[in-house]
């Protein structure tokens, strides 16, 4: 990427279209794709059918792709399919598991091409690579933010030993058009629309937590992968909407403490469709009074030393949830029970993927 | 929410280190002529200030400041001495602004309000304890996004608004020696809380602040031998702005960047000051850990506290680093006696 000096030229963003997969999760169609095929034709997409398994979900002609509905799932995970969600879009995170590339792009499928400010369609997915294939500064905050964008640099004051940055482990995109607000904020203003295109992508400083929204994200599988579970959400459990934000919350401390970097900002997505705030409400209404004991906890969080690769933060993360949340609710002993076995199954269906990071954070190829 | 920003609320601050001001103040007149302003003259400038009728102002000199403050360690000169407007200002808000700025315009062509963005930033809460990522949810059109505990929406007190600069962005020396021609050009439209534990460059470039609350603490305490009148040479700003987010942090107060922009003109040889040994680079590499770490004891309770604590730390632990330091201590420590003699009174 580019980087140091600049140049009139601007080197092209490498297609990565052998090392990406593209996950959506979905229950009724998958007519977004039209809008999407410039952009995604080249790439293998991971279909995660959630739902009733005997519907047959059409995938439009010329898309590589493979497909998993909830039968897919008790046959390759077996028992340990119990962690993954049925009836919500967590059921995606699935799709990251058996996925073999190094990077995922995941996106929901009421998402559709934005427009930028000039009114031309906005690549999301470049722009994702580009942020996943140059660094993040998560030490010190850049006030002109990301330091390797075009027509930017780190200011005045930003010491040069932190330059070099770290690698970036998640890319968070936006969405224009109907924001992401909780049940509540949608109630109070239905009618609210995101708006406001702004131009930045910037790295989230270590120890602070943000909300991930799963709607366009992409992460470094072989970095972060098994730390992005959605959890345990939708039928016959008593929370939903709050998957993404668990990934989002156990990932930004694993990151942390491994020194990898995420990154939010752009791409923008046109996000069409507004779910029914009262069923919202329904699904998040544990979540609201939850989130009040979660994020001390995730603020609080802090990993052994000896945690040095995901899959141990992760474990060791899952126990703390059951020491220190357990007695929030009973689910939460339940979910750190899947927090686990995702790791085992994340383990079974990934045996020769042990990256081992080391704690000053640079990744060695296993 | 919709703000009125009131005239009487605010101190405009210019360090004046050249003569002829008229095309800053023709400049931004339509926004800057409601307001009182504050210009300081730089000690070395001798020619008389040139400043076009219409505009409410009081000017500074070196025998004011020798009458205000008294003898001083503290060397008011240069950039530098926009510090004694911030003393002598008795308003709640102060915004200060380079006087190679011009009013910037967003992407519709219309001359940004940078001292009314400024107010509306401090005037609106922060938010340091978990990142919305929507940004500024005070902004109109915007909110707390799903997954934003309620418990953090009231958010804090802002004190501290950090602006930016289209054309000449606030590089250092080594980066605009090697980019010369590099011109910010992108206009991010968005006001950020800086999070809690995160510091960041201040510039001073385009600044406001709480004088009431943060007054004690906008300080000019670290000077770089041979600083001349170049921004990239300076470090004044950076080493108060990371006071200032030490004392946001632990007095639950916040911190904003992003919008406003001004339109910087900026230049000047680069390579020049390249010849000469830019120490505030290196001297960064202690700054930034030394202020990641400072803890400050719990019974600290207000910014005057906050600031000896931090003089008491720096001259203990950078002290025997390098003498700029030890000079840094001693600056702070005088500040506060001038500050609780000239400063406080303007409350």
């Amino acid at each position: 990427m580019a980087r140091g000096p600049s140049s009139s030229s601007v080197p092209s963003t490498p297609l990565l279209k052998d090392e990406l997969d593209i996950v959506i999760p979905t229950i009724r169609n998958l007519d977004f794709l039209e809008m999407w095929r410039p952009f995604f034709q080249p790439y293998h997409l991971i279909i995660v059918q959630d739902g009733d398994p005997s519907k047959t979900i059409k995938v439009p002609e010329g898309f590589d792709y493979e497909l998993y509905n909830r039968n897919d799932i008790n046959r390759i995970l077996g028992p340990k399919a119990s962690c993954i969600s049925f009836k919500d879009s967590a059921c995606r995170c699935f799709g990251y598991m058996v996925s073999k590339k190094k990077y995922i792009y995941t996106i929901d499928d009421d998402c559709f091409v934005a427009k930028d400010p000039s009114g031309k369609d906005i690549n999301a997915l470049e722009q994702h690579i580009k942020n996943l294939l140059a660094p993040s500064t998560p030490f010190f905050f850049n006030t002109l933010y990301d330091p390797f964008r075009d027509g930017a640099d780190f200011v005045r004051g930003y010491p040069f030993s932190l330059r070099e940055g770290v690698p970036t482990a998640v890319s968070h995109g936006l969405w224009l058009n109907i924001p992401d607000y909780d049940a509540p904020t949608q109630l109070v203003k239905p009618l609210e629309r995101n708006t406001r295109f702004v131009d930045a992508v910037l790295t989230i400083p270590k120890g602070t937590l943000f909300p991930m929204c799963g709607m366009n994200l992409a992460f470094n599988r072989e970095l972060i992968g098994p730390s992005m579970y959605f959890g345990l959400m939708g039928d016959g459990q008593p929370i939903g909407r709050y998957d993404d934000m668990w990934a989002g919350w156990c990932t930004k401390v694993i990151c942390d403490h491994l020194g990898l970097g995420v990154k939010t900002g752009l791409p923008y997505i046109w996000h069409s469709k507004a779910s029914n705030p009262f069923v919202n409400l329904k699904k998040e209404y544990n979540g609201i009074f939850w989130q009040e004991e979660l994020i001390p906890f995730f603020q609080a969080a802090t990993l052994p030393k000896e945690c040095t690769t995901v899959q141990k933060c992760y474990v060791e993360l899952s126990k703390q949830v059951r020491e220190k949340l357990g007695k929030v609710d009973p689910y939460f002993n339940k979910l750190a029970d899947a927090m686990v076995t995702w790791i085992e199954a994340w383990d079974e269906l990934n045996p020769s993927e042990n990256a081992i990071i080391s704690a000053n954070g640079s990744a060695n190829a296993k | 929410m919709s703000f009125v920003v009131e005239d009487n609320d605010v101190d405009i601050v210019i360090a004046a280190l050249w003569p002829d001001l008229t095309a800053l103040f023709e400049g931004w007149r339509p926004i800057f002529s409601r307001f009182h302003i504050i210009i300081i003259k730089d000690y070395d400038l001798e020619a008389d200030l040139h400043i076009p009728p219409g505009f409410d102002h009081h000017i500074y000199t070196k025998s004011d400041i020798e009458r205000v403050v008294g003898s001083t360690s503290i060397n008011f000169s240069g950039h530098s001495c926009r510090y004694f407007g911030y003393l002598i200002s008795s308003k709640k808000y102060v915004v200060s602004i380079d006087a190679d700025c011009l009013p910037a315009r967003d992407d519709e062509g219309r001359p940004i309000d940078a001292i009314s963005q400024h107010i509306i930033n401090l005037k609106t809460p922060a938010t340091p304890f978990f990142f919305n990522t929507l940004y500024d949810p005070f902004r109109e059109g915007t909110d707390f996004v799903r997954g934003y505990p309620f418990s953090l929406r009231t958010g804090v007190e802002c004190v501290l608004s950090c602006g930016l600069w289209l054309n000449a962005a606030d590089f250092d020396v080594p980066t605009q020696a090697v980019k010369p021609h590099e011109k910010n050009t992108r206009y991010v439209d968005a006001v950020l809380t800086v999070p809690l534990r995160t510091f960041m460059p201040v510039s001073g470039i385009n600044i406001g602040f709480n004088r009431h609350v943060l007054g004690p603490v906008m300080l000019p305490a670290m000077r770089l031998d041979g600083e001349g009148k170049q921004r990239w040479g300076t470090m004044d700003d950076i080493w108060c702005g990371m006071c200032a987010k030490v004392v946001c942090d632990h007095l639950g107060l916040g911190a904003k960047t992003g919008m406003p922009y001004v339109w910087r003109v900026g230049g000047g040889n680069a390579w020049e000051s390249l010849k000469k040994e830019w120490k505030g680079v290196k001297l960064m590499e202690e700054i930034v850990p030394f202020f990641q770490s400072v803890k400050l004891p719990r019974t600290v309770a207000t910014a005057e506290d906050c600031v000896i604590q931090i003089a008491a730390m720096v001259r203990g632990r950078l002290g025997p680093v390098d003498e700029v330091f030890s000079r840094a201590a001693d600056a702070m420590e005088e500040w506060l006696r001038i500050w609780k003699r000239v400063g406080s009174q303007g409350r």
